[in-house]
């Protein structure tokens, strides 16, 4: 198959940069969209062009490495990584528009690759938990009810490749934090902590330069783990907590 | 065991978005609870004028003795404009920041879960906004008849009555009215979402469809006084 691309391309942080177009014919509807980058990058390599750049670690979608914007969708239109989006998912003679997540708290380093330190700091900033270190307890030394466990996994399924914030219309960081504060939220381990933990994230994230959440679900239905907006809802409920028992 | 641990950092829970977004949210219950009131008392103009203008007296005398004449009518004054404020106020500051976390736009952007209430609650807020101060100075402050026919004294069902047999003003309510059913229905449960009382799947269905019905009953419930009126059904 033959397609168009239109790839941002910027040689900078402090450059302007701008979409070029490119053909990429002979496309096998079996490859990874990164893949076909790396056809075209091979080509570009050879004209003593200047490859594309842009971000990918695994390959198989666990590591949130990966992360584009094709054409207006983060990570394309199948709900996947970029990696595990296969070319079979355009149709033939299809002009594509690749550009980097565009959010200031992602600046971008070059061409499609962005800084996300913004969601570590985040992490940072969400700090310790208490539990006994030295040998490791036994797993059913705490038990932890069903429902809970499993809600704790689904938020835990975050990779924090940063589609939320790509596709929220506001950039808002609300699914990623909502995500990783569930996720210990539900766990005993997670409790000594809790109030603290939730404020100095969610001043974190604001300190970052993220917008605010209004519930519309364009971050649910980019993200390729396929977190529920409802963890966004215990991340409200933790802060209004912390709201009453802090002064 | 000896531990060191160093305290959480002094950060406030109030100067957060989220804090910011809870403003949205309560003030946002207290004005959905208020339609609802005012649209069970515009209904009473289906009841006849004694029935209206005896309502809209008792809005004035509720609470008496223990509360001043207007005294009750006051107070919920006072808190509506407070609670416009803030919630204005706290709108236009999360816009702000919106905008400045995305100062480079896409050349290429798709909606994909988007509704289309969630789209316009920013300029149907703002049109609501405008809505409402019109409102006020005809209804309330200024009282101007658009009907033309001068008003016999302090009488509200005229007032009313002759408002709405003018058409253009029939179909700006009806408009203002529709902008409302949008903002209501993403309103309710996007507040319910805030405070948080959404923390899974079924009570996050839940919410949405609580929205659109409370924004369906307001708005119906509306809607019947000025189009009764315009179609010449009450007169």
């Amino acid at each position: 198959m033959d397609i168009t691309l239109k790839v941002w391309r910027q040689t900078g942080p402090d450059d302007k940069g701008g979409l070029v177009t490119y053909d990429v014919p002979d496309i096998s509807p079996d490859m990874s969209f990164l893949e076909m980058l790396d056809v075209l990058n091979e080509r570009l390599n050879d004209e003593g062009k200047e490859p594309i750049a842009f971000d990918s670690d695994c390959r198989e979608g666990i590591c949130g490495m990966c992360g584009l914007m094709i054409s207006g969708e983060a990570h394309g239109p199948e709900r996947t990584t970029t990696c595990q989006l296969h070319m079979r998912s355009f149709a033939d003679g299809d002009t594509i528009t690749v550009e980097p997540w565009r959010a200031d708290p992602f600046p971008v380093i070059k061409d499609l690759v962005v800084d996300r330190s913004a969601f570590d700091r985040i992490i940072q900033a969400g700090g310790f938990i208490t539990v006994n270190t030295g040998a490791a307890p036994d797993a059913h030394a705490t038990p932890v009810p069903k429902a809970n466990a499993e809600r704790a996994f689904v938020a835990a399924e975050c990779i924090g490749c940063g589609a939320c914030v790509a596709a929220c219309p506001n950039a808002s960081g609300m699914l990623f934090m909502g995500a990783k504060v569930t996720h210990l939220a539900e766990l005993p381990q997670g409790q000594p902590e809790r109030m603290s933990r939730v404020v100095s994230m969610v001043a974190q994230h604001d300190a970052e330069g993220f917008g605010g959440c209004t519930n519309i679900g364009e971050c649910t239905a980019a993200c390729p783990k396929e977190i529920p907006q409802d963890v966004i809802s215990t991340l409200n409920r933790d802060l209004r907590s912390a709201l009453r028992h802090q002064s | 065991m000896a531990t060191t641990t160093s305290p959480a950092r002094a950060t406030k829970a109030r100067s957060t978005t989220i804090a910011l977004k809870l403003v949205m949210a309560v003030t946002g219950i207290i004005f959905a609870l208020f339609v609802l009131a005012h649209m069970y008392g515009n209904l009473k103009l289906l009841a006849g004028e004694s029935a209206y203008n005896t309502y809209a007296e008792h809005l004035r005398t509720i609470g008496e003795p223990m509360l001043p004449h207007r005294g009750f009518l006051t107070l919920m004054e006072v808190v509506l404009l407070l609670a416009l404020g803030a919630h204005v106020y706290a709108a236009f500051t999360l816009w702000g920041r919106a905008r400045g976390a995305r100062t480079q736009r896409y050349a290429v952007k798709k909606a994909v879960a988007q509704s289309f209430s969630s789209k316009w609650m920013r300029w149907g807020g703002v049109f609501l906004l405008l809505f409402i101060i019109w409102h006020l100075i005809e209804f309330t402050i200024v009282k101007v008849n658009v009907g033309g026919q001068s008003v016999a004294g302090d009488n509200p069902y005229q007032l009313v009555v002759d408002s709405f047999q003018v058409w253009w003003l029939t179909i700006i309510y009806v408009v203002a009215m529709l902008a409302l059913y949008l903002h209501l229905a993403h309103g309710v449960f996007s507040a319910t979402q805030t405070v948080g009382w959404t923390g899974n799947a079924a009570a996050y269905r839940r919410a949405q469809v609580t929205g659109h019905v409370m924004a369906a009953v307001v708005v119906v419930g509306f809607l019947i006084p000025p189009l009764a009126i315009l179609f010449g059904l009450v007169k």
